[in-house]
Parts: C-alpha cells; structure tokens; sequence
C-alpha cells in the first residue's frame, strides 16, 4: 500500500494509518469502492452544472475545464495546524514588514543583510510605491502560502504568494461538494469548517479601508473578465461577500474617488480587491498600453483615496529570489528565527552557486525568478536530455533569472483509482488574510495533487488535481 | 448595481426569448411542411423573414429545404439567431454577471448551455425535431420558473423582465408584420382552407391556438386573431400584454430609484395606442402601418433604456 521512496499522510511509512486518518479510514474500509466511484462522477456532473471551470492559457474560450477532484480528504491533525498556523503568521508579519521597509528608509539594505542589487535590480520592485504606506501598513491583504511536507515534523514553504494569489473557491467548493456527496461522514469526524472565508474577507478588507472612509465600506473585486482563467473565483468571491464585480470599463475616477458605473450613476469605491496584475491597474501610472486599468487610479490611491488589496508592488515580497533570503529577513524584522522551513535555495546569479546547479542539473528542480504556474521550469530528475541541455544554455546566458533547488519527496496522499487507495504527491496552499491588527488563516486550505503516478507537478494546467483539505477539531 | 450588470441582464433575458420564440416559429413551420409540401417554401421564407434571417439564409442555400432550414435555425454557426448561438451569447452574459444571480439561476442556465449543446451537436433529423423543439421550450420554463422561483423582486429582476417582454413584443410584431394580410377583412376568402391553415399556424406560433378556441370556441376569424394578438390584455404574448408589463416595470424601477426617466414616458405612449382604440379602428388607419410603428418604437424604447440606465457609457 505505501510506497517506501515518500512519506504517506494516511500510512505514514508502515502499513497501518496514522492517527488523524483513524475515523476517515475506518468509514472508507466499510464503504464498496463502486459506490465511491459513482459519488466521484456524481461530483464532476455537480462542478460542472454550477460551472466551476478555469480557463487554460492559450487555449481558445470553448476550453472551460474542470479541475480533477478526488474524493478522499487530505487530513491535517490540530496539532500540526497550529504548528503551520504559528509559523506562517510570523511569515506573513515579516513580509509586510519587510515591504514597508523597502518601500521607505531600506534599513534591511543599510543593514546588509540583503544585497541592494536584490531590491534595486529587481523587476519586481515598484518605485511608484515609494513612501506610500497604506491603511495599517498591510500591503498583503491575501496571501497564499505554498507549503509541502516530507516527512512526520518536516514541513518547508515551497513559494509565497503575495500578489494575486488564487484557489480559494476550490477549497470552499470543494468542501461544500464532500458534505453534499458524504455527509455522513461530517457527523462522524469533527472538520473544522472553512465557509467563513468570504465573511472573514469582507471584515478584514473593511478593516483596511482608507482612513477617511465612514459608514460601511463598499467592496469591489476588479476583474480582467471572464477570459481569465480564475473568473470563476472572482464571481464567486464578489458574489459571496455581496460586493460587486467590476471590470476596468465600469471603473473611473471621478471627484478624486474611484467610482464605478452604476444604473443610477457613479458611486465611489473604498476598498478594491483587484485580481488584475499591477502592470494593468492603471495605464497613466503603469503600463501605458493597457486597456484594463483605470486612468489615475493610483493617483486616488496615493492619496489615501482607495485601498487596494493587494497593494502595487508586492511583487518584491515573493519573488524567488528575495524568497531564498526569507530566513533572514523574518530574523531581522521579528528578531526571532523562522518556524518554518524554507527549501535550500541555490541563486544561480552568485558564481559559485550557478557552478554547482550546472554539475548537478539532472538532481535539482530549476526555476524561473519570476515565473509561476509551473511553467519555465525544469525537474531535473525526470527531464530530457534535450532539455537539460537547452536549460543549461539559458542558465549560462542569463543566470540571474533563474533560481535552483533540491528534488524533494513531496508527501503523499492516496487518491481513489479503480485499484482502490493509491499514494500520489501533494502540496498545500494556505490562504492568509491580513489586517491592521489580525491576521486569519482559513483551517485547511487548498491540497493540490499531482494525479499522475510519481509526478510531483500538481499544477492544474498541467495535470493536477484537487482535495478537500481537513483540519480536525482538537 | 452596474450599469454593465442591467445591460448583461436585459440582454441576457432577450436571448432567452428570443430562442423561445424560435422554436415556436419552427414549430409552425414543421407542421405546414408536413401537412401542406406546397405550402412549404412559402411558410419557410416568412418564417426566416420572420427571425429575420432569410437574406444570410439565402447567401448559403439555394432552396428553403426543409432540413436545411432546420439546421439553419437550430445549429448554423455563421447564424448569430440561431438557437445554438443565442444560447451561447445568452450563457456568456450569464457567466460575466454571475454575482447578480441565484446559484440556482446560474446553474439552470448552464445546465439549458449544457443539454442543448449536447443536443445539437449534430444534425436534427426531422423526426426528432419535435422533441428537439419541446426540450428547447422546456429549458426556458425552467429558466423561467428558477427566476421566478429565487430572485429578488429588485432592479435586477426588473431589467431581466424588460429583456423578456421587449423581446416578447418584437416577435409577436414581427410575426404580425409578415403576415399582416392573411388579416386584412378585404382579401379574406372566409372559410377556404388555406386560409385556415394560415390562421391557425399564426396561433400556433404564439401558443395561443387552445386559449384562442377556448374564447371563440372554434370560430377562427382574422379579426379576432388580430384583436387576441395585439390588444387582448389577458394574452401573455399580446402587444398590449406586453407593454402593460413593460410600463410596470419602468414604474417599479422609477420607484426604487426615486427618479423618473424618459424610457417610462415612451412606453406609455406605445401602451396607450394599444389601450385607447379597437381594433376596427387600426384596420381602417392601416394594420400594417400600426404594426411598423409598433416596432419602430419599441426598438427606440430599448435605445432610451440604454441610456437612461448606463448600460454602457
């Protein structure tokens, strides 16, 4: 049943299943795998109907897919979630507060503790944002953490996501579908329920509205539209939190407000979560092309005018260069030494570093500095030789771009096949929402699973699936 | 809520409709073609005037062929009236204003995408036609039941409704302008069987032939089909019906809003030509010239609800 090369979270590595999965694997045992099978299409006929779907890039608009979902939950004791909980606060804290200092007096430079080339070379960096500080100094109102985990006490932040994270939706629908297929078993094991999501972020995004905001502030999500491959999840957080959708079209700044179109007029907007990227909030003060943005918008915002969630410029925050010097910068802003493991990283722009990535290309998992998604990388382990070789040409051209690390044993956990239970790789994205004085993690939040056998890629794009994810009740 | 959101939802509405009102048309048409292959070629091309479709049917066929006009109507891709594209465009309006929806309007919108994509995937072959048209029809009464069902009674509602009944009046006008001298007094030879024929099919093309006989118990005269068809206020299809729903409408909006727009103004005046004469009176002024204007006006209405709610600028 386990496969020896992995930690397994239901078997751990012996043949009987760990504590958490006790309940869980009990029920499963008396259950005929038919009738699970048929509960799995049952749910793929139900995401389909409500029309939960991401768009692919590149693919023409008739391509709505599906994200693949598994039926067994990926289950997390309370002990350990607190443990993720306590270290990926301290996480979240450092990096506003690291922003705030990159984009004011960089004591973190004068300090040398990181090399001003990480912050002045960076493309990331955002010199419009210099000396704006936003309601509370929160400049990451959402965050996702990337965590996987390697064995029983080992758990690394594989990635942060400071900008635009997504996925929140699966995690709520995905939760939503298992009580509907299986409600037996809630009344059997005690989940810690995560459909307080949208109201925690409309409270924490109130909570960052501009000072001068009285009443109750009004919330919008700014979309790019339903071309985007995450247009499901802004209509549905829009819709949750009784905010309205917007596109840049339906957006201009009117009396020094950011107003939106309405059948009675333009009404001023205090807090916007925008899901579009910086380079498309505003072509006056970004990139000039853009068709998405809203002219003078950031002008509002300097002014205190608008929030926006997250703010310009986060970028700096996780991009994976800065993300190799996260041990330091949470030791310089919290004094303490990060709970949370990062995953050694090698910066293939110091000499030394790029060497020894290019002698052990076929061991280690190189990656884009800026990238995402999972595209522009290269495993090594299970890449071409073609393709290594065409890597190490990029590397020696433009080193900087790119960073490396080891080939880690991602956990597994079993997902359901026709055979029954068998182990496939995870990671997990943890959404943090942050305010002046909270910050609020969601129990759970969004397991990603490589569904092919020994794949470690759980990217959805490129054959990744999903499950609901439990925290248990202590 | 964003003048986008009405925009998407009126428009959204008069797609649905317009599909409706589609498979009713062919409905009528299937029936004459079957029963009266003379009268075929005739009943296709005012069909296809009627959705008017009939010039872009012409630059891809030579003849009104019965299956080829089917295909055209149902499934042609190049046909932006054609019920796969209506229900496309309709779906895509539906998922850019999701946020303004029931998650049970959503879903049945999808899943109407779903099985009639499923559905017409391939050619209709004339013997399931029938069932391909009732499940048509069918998944609008379920859209129109789910709307009635779960939705607010606000501004959202109301806009999704003048979709629907601007829509609805197009039709029956266009149905009544194609055919307007089948219900001329002066050239009726009352009682031939061609022209019963005719009448019943324009019944049939607004589902109005079991409340029509119900009141007139079986007398099928012109005149009174023009009197069920433009000024019969318990007529769900009527023009009058039609404009006394668009003027409740408007009013509901003005009264949330506080603010009386021009729109109401317009549809009073078309509601009023409908409420203040008979119908003898419109036959001697001009049957057909009335029903043009009807027409010209309420596109002009939809124009002065576009602007007086920022549906786009």
């Amino acid at each position: 049943m386990t496969d020896f090369m992995h930690f397994d979270e239901m078997f751990g590595t012996g043949d009987t299943h760990r504590e958490s999965y006790r309940d869980y694997h009990h029920w499963f045992e008396s259950q005929d795998t038919a009738w699970l099978h048929r509960k799995s299409d049952e749910a793929e006929t139900v995401f389909r109907r409500i029309g939960i779907t991401f768009s692919v890039y590149g693919e023409e608009e008739a391509s709505e897919r599906l994200i693949p979902f598994d039926v067994v939950p990926r289950i997390i004791s309370s002990r350990e979630w607190s443990r993720l909980v306590r270290g990926i606060r301290q996480r979240v804290q450092a990096m506003n507060a690291f922003l705030y200092d990159v984009y004011h007096r960089q004591e973190i430079i004068r300090a040398g503790r990181v090399p001003v080339a990480l912050i002045a070379d960076n493309e990331a960096f955002l010199p419009q944002m210099i000396g704006v500080s936003p309601p509370g100094n929160v400049y990451t109102h959402i965050v996702g953490v990337d965590i996987i985990r390697t064995g029983e006490n080992e758990f690394y932040v594989l990635e942060d996501n400071a900008r635009t994270p997504s996925g929140v939706s699966y995690m709520l629908e995905n939760r939503e579908i298992m009580i509907q297929m299986f409600p037996e078993l809630f009344a059997r094991v005690n989940v810690q329920a995560v459909g307080n999501y949208p109201k925690n972020l409309q409270r924490s995004l109130g909570n960052c509205a501009p000072r001068s905001c009285e009443g109750t502030p009004v919330i919008a999500v700014l979309t790019p539209g339903i071309y985007n491959s995450a247009y499901f999840e802004h209509a549905f957080l829009a819709a949750q939190m009784g905010a309205e959708l917007v596109e840049g079209h339906d957006l201009r700044v009117v009396d020094g407000r950011v107003a939106m179109r309405t059948t009675q007029g333009y009404a001023p907007i205090d807090v916007i979560y925008r899901r579009v990227d910086d380079d498309y909030l505003d072509p006056l003060n970004f990139n000039p092309q853009s068709l998405l943005g809203v002219p003078g918008m950031f002008d509002v915002y300097r002014a205190g005018g608008v929030t926006i969630a997250n703010s310009p410029g986060t970028g700096i925050a996780d991009d994976k260069a800065v993300y190799s010097y996260m041990p330091d910068i949470i030791q310089f802003y919290t004094g303490e030494k990060a709970l949370l493991k990062n995953v050694p990283t090698w910066r293939c722009c110091e000499p030394d570093a790029l060497r020894y990535v290019l002698d052990h290309l076929s061991e280690l998992v190189v990656k884009e500095v800026h990238g995402s998604g999972g595209y522009g990388m290269l495993i090594g382990p299970t890449a071409s030789n073609e393709e290594r070789v065409a890597f190490r040409n990029k590397l020696e051209a433009t080193p900087s771009k790119y960073i490396a690390q080891p080939t880690l044993s991602l956990s597994t956990t079993p997902i359901l096949t026709k055979n029954g239970l068998d182990p496939r790789h995870v990671d997990l994205r943890v959404f943090v929402l942050v305010a002046p004085e909270e910050i609020h993690m969601t129990p759970g939040g969004l397991t990603r699973v490589a569904l092919n056998k020994g794949s470690l890629v759980v990217n959805s794009s490129q054959g990744g699936g999903t499950k609901d994810t439990w925290v248990l009740e202590e | 809520m964003l003048g986008k959101t009405a925009d998407g939802l009126f428009w959204m509405f008069r797609y649905l409709e317009r599909n409706e009102n589609t498979a009713r048309l062919l409905d009528a048409g299937f029936r004459i073609a079957l029963t009266r292959a003379a009268a075929a070629e005739n009943e296709w091309a005012s069909v296809l005037t009627t959705v008017g479709v009939k010039q872009a049917f012409l630059e891809k066929y030579e003849r009104m062929e019965t299956a080829h006009v089917i295909d055209f109507l149902l499934r042609e891709q190049a046909n932006p009236s054609s019920v796969m594209s209506v229900i496309q465009t309709a779906r895509g309006n539906a998922r850019r204003l999701r946020t303004a929806l029931t998650r049970e309007l959503w879903s049945a919108t999808n899943e109407c995408w779903l099985t009639l994509r499923e559905l017409l995937a391939r050619p209709v072959r004339e013997r399931e036609l029938p069932f391909v048209l009732s499940t048509i029809q069918q998944q609008n009464a379920l859209l129109g039941g789910t709307l009635h069902g779960t939705m607010m009674r606000n501004d959202i509602f109301n806009f999704a409704r003048l979709g629907t009944f601007l829509e609805r009046a197009d039709n029956t006008a266009r149905i009544l302008d194609v055919k307007y001298y089948l219900l001329l007094p002066s050239v009726s030879l009352v009682g031939s069987s061609l022209d019963n024929v005719q009448w019943e099919t324009i019944l049939r093309s607004v589902s109005a032939q079991r409340s029509y006989h119900r009141l007139h118990k079986g007398d099928v005269r012109p005149r009174e089909i023009a009197n069920f068809l433009m000024l019969d206020l318990r007529m769900p299809r009527s023009l009058a019906f039609c404009y006394s729903k668009i003027v409740d409408n408007l009013t509901y909006l003005a009264k949330d809003y506080g603010l009386r727009q021009s729109s109401i103004d317009q549809a009073e005046t078309v509601f009023a030509r409908l409420t203040d004469r008979s119908i003898d009176e419109i036959f001697e002024s001009g049957l057909h010239e009335f029903i043009q204007d009807y027409i010209r006006d309420n596109n002009a209405l939809g124009r002065q609800i576009e602007k007086d709610y920022r549906f786009y600028g």
